[in-house]
């Protein structure tokens, strides 16, 4: 096999690789493609890797799908922004609407382990009204889930991650202690917190997904701060090195270099399987169930792209919504300098955080927010001057000299469910002949509003620890959420709670694009809750016959 | 005698051998390093233009060998590298950046009579402003915005060169590459020995000392 795992499967031959260990495998079982297995996931990150892990622990046969290379972190992964650039999505996308967002290294992977594999780590429950936010708080779409009930998997999650955490949590309902101590502050960190106490409201250390302590060949973290570009020692819980080598201990099979491109439905209107491309060709992988987890982009996509005589909307789209009420979260930030050096380039970016107005009510707009302290490194950063700030020339080079002074506070912010916002099909044909994904984005008013509320804010918040030459960066989204979203209702979601579409029961969907609303707070560990739920409930259903 | 810097004599490169660089790192920025001055993407011509943008958007010193950015770029759109996504209007990465070139060229011949890479600095910087601005949008563009190839592809890839070389890891005091020894230090004002000193308060010479045992 090659060395190079973007250009030859590393998966096959009945083994994978051993991520904990330079150049070593473990054992893999492998099905045959006219094997129907029990299920074929297509995705292998926060949902689609969560859920094979637990479909295998509960007896099932899972072949799991991802387009993206299996790589090995501790010998693949360099400390170096741009050569890291591989694991994202950079398939060819158009992004358009009023406010068109950034793909890409912003919120898509392709790797085995998805885009968990360079995710900033950030983990944290949602506020339990926003599983009710139409009845409790008078905004977007209720959820089909009880909070309660998801706590529960939200502890399932953060044991299965070692999250690093603070003992107390200040926001919310009492939850367990983290299983890991919380990381000491970076002086980014400490900033935030700073400020958070001159203004008078909570912060804390953030809870994060990186080890504070070892688990079993995995280190703890180094605070090298390349985290957003993978973690090359291991110590990042991604998908990759915690739900994936548990699937296939369990008897998952992982299929990497495998994009797929279709659903195939039967003549009884039920999905038979997928039809993938892996060395060169298209084949096709037989199933009793298909699970589509490819993030809120690839898996309207993958459905529309699906479309049939019997389903010429596409799939799962009898309510027509594949597709729509995507949303993304505010990213805007507020920059200053620090007459001491911060080198915020240590450590994890966020390592503090304040949730304050994402449990405080009294504000002029619906839903809230969260901000925590950054640390850009030295592309993104000159990217962010030049584009955001618009220095180029001597200005630039002048800003960038302080670049181990810069301090900077950045929220993520609930967007408002739009229908107008989605995927659609373009004309354009990507590298596999597939249509490719035109996205189209705007902000309402109440997005608008928020985003002001938020600048303003952590604009005093700077202020108040005497940094200087602030400014504010307007421009900015992360996370994707929605496009397929669950429900109560056949007319107005795309899949019951237990992510079970309404209109092709052995086909599901797992993964963000399944969210109602977004929240504000980042994804990760909703997806991965909403994934071990799911795991559950289809092993109960299993065995009340009602697969 | 040139300006020492913020850092002076601080170098990332003297950490290539320590335990701040794994293997992968090492190969990875030893091929950047290396790469090849002659163009396989840009004319000789299109070359010389990227050249002149690049001196107006990211000016380098006399006083060092430069950052070859014109040709890490090159190397980028030969190899095919793109950011995932792209604007309205924008065609994909090569065609943008063969149009957007022609286009700004055509347009300072319009206006000065002479190719952009041949005005003086304070022309072409005018020019370039224009195109930040989105004010340029003769036929040689072909519907693309000019905005847009200045925000989303010429400024974002000119920028994203500079930076991915040592040598601008060195002029602002970045770490860079730290796998697996990390850090240890974290708080305000904490360096860790292997971490650039800064000259402060007009004092060079400290910071010189200690950038000479950074390794």
């Amino acid at each position: 096999m090659s060395d190079d795992p973007r250009h030859a499967p590393r998966a096959g031959h009945g083994r994978a690789p051993d991520v904990f260990r330079p150049g070593a495998w473990v054992p893999m079982r492998e099905y045959g493609e006219d094997e129907a297995v029990d299920f074929v996931i297509v995705g292998t990150g926060a949902g689609g890797g969560t859920l094979a892990c637990k479909l295998a622990e509960h007896g099932f046969s899972v072949v799991a799908m991802d387009a993206g290379p299996y790589f090995r972190p501790l010998e693949d992964f360099a400390s170096d922004e741009a050569e890291q650039s591989k694991l994202y999505w950079t398939d060819d996308r158009i992004s358009t609407g009023e406010n068109p967002i950034q793909l890409g290294s912003n919120n898509s992977g392709k790797a085995v382990g998805g885009s968990t594999v360079h995710f900033a780590m950030v983990s944290l429950r949602f506020r339990p009204e926003w599983f009710k936010s139409r009845t409790l708080l008078g905004y977007g779409f209720d959820w089909p889930l009880d909070w309660q009930e998801m706590w529960h998997y939200y502890h399932e999650v953060e044991e299965a991650l070692k999250i690093a955490g603070p003992i107390t949590y200040p926001w919310g309902p009492p939850r367990p202690r983290y299983p890991y101590r919380a990381h000491p502050l970076n002086a980014a960190a400490m900033a935030l917190a700073k400020g958070c106490e001159a203004m008078g409201v909570a912060w804390t250390e953030t809870p994060i997904a990186t080890l504070s302590a070892p688990r079993g060949l995995a280190h703890p973290c180094v605070y090298r701060g390349f985290c957003v570009t993978g973690c090359s020692t291991n110590a990042k819980q991604s998908a990759l090195v915690t739900w994936i080598p548990r699937a296939i201990a369990a008897g998952a099979e992982i299929r990497d270099l495998a994009m797929v491109g279709r659903v195939e439905t039967g003549p009884d209107g039920l999905a038979t399987g997928v039809h993938y491309h892996r060395e060169g060709r298209w084949r096709f992988q037989k199933a009793r169930n298909v699970v589509v987890a490819g993030y809120s982009i690839e898996t309207p996509r993958l459905l529309l792209n699906s479309a049939t005589a019997r389903y010429p909307q596409g799939l799962a789209n009898s309510s027509g919504l594949v597709g729509k009420y995507l949303m993304v979260q505010a990213n805007q930030a507020v920059w200053g300098k620090m007459e001491a050096e911060v080198r915020s380039y240590k450590a994890p970016p966020s390592l503090a955080i304040t949730e304050h107005w994402n449990y405080d009510d009294n504000k002029d707009f619906f839903g809230g927010y969260c901000y925590m302290s950054q640390g850009p490194l030295p592309q993104l950063w000159a990217n962010t001057q030049i584009n955001a700030h618009g220095l180029w020339g001597e200005p630039l080079m002048q800003e960038m000299q302080d670049y181990n002074h810069q301090v900077g506070l950045k929220i993520v912010g609930e967007m408002l469910p739009q229908e107008r916002n989605g995927v659609t099909l373009a004309e354009d044909k990507d590298q596999y002949g597939l249509p490719v994904p035109r996205v189209s984005y705007s902000w309402c008013d109440n997005d608008k509003a928020l985003i002001a509320h938020s600048l303003g804010f952590m604009e005093k918040a700077l202020g108040a620890i005497d940094a200087t030459d602030i400014w504010r960066q307007e421009d900015d989204t992360c996370h994707l959420n929605g496009g397929a979203r669950m429900g109560g209702d056949p007319r107005t979601s795309v899949v019951d709670a237990d992510c079970r579409s309404w209109d092709i029961r052995n086909l599901w969907i797992c993964d963000g694009s399944v969210f109602p609303t977004v929240g504000g707070v980042n994804p990760s560990l909703t997806i991965q809750a909403i994934a071990c739920r799911t795991g559950d409930r289809i092993k109960q259903m299993a065995t009340r016959g009602e697969l | 005698m040139p300006d020492p810097g913020r850092y002076p004599g601080y170098d990332v490169l003297r950490k290539r051998h320590t335990p701040s660089w794994n293997d992968k790192t090492r190969q990875v920025v030893d091929a950047r390093l290396a790469v090849p001055r002659e163009p396989r993407f840009f004319t000789g011509q299109e070359m010389a233009m990227v050249t002149a943008i690049a001196d107006r958007l990211v000016p380098q010193p006399r006083s060092r060998p430069p950052v070859p950015v014109a040709a890490l770029i090159d190397d980028k759109l030969h190899k095919g590298h793109e950011d995932g996504f792209r604007g309205d209007g924008m065609p994909r990465e090569r065609e943008a950046w063969r149009r957007g070139l022609a286009a700004l060229d055509a347009e300072a011949r319009a206006r000065h009579g002479a190719g952009f890479a041949g005005l003086p600095g304070p022309q072409q910087d005018a020019l370039l402003k224009r195109m930040e601005q989105g004010g340029l949008s003769g036929p040689a563009w072909g519907g693309m915005p000019s905005k847009t190839f200045f925000k989303q592809r010429m400024a974002k890839d000119i920028v994203f060169a500079y930076y991915a070389h040592p040598t601008a890891w060195s002029e602002i005091g970045f770490g860079g590459p730290a796998s697996p020894r990390g850090y240890v230090r974290l708080g305000y004002d904490e360096r860790d020995p292997w971490e650039a000193a800064e000259a402060r308060d007009g004092d060079a010479g400290d910071a010189q000392r200690k950038n000479r045992n950074v390794g």
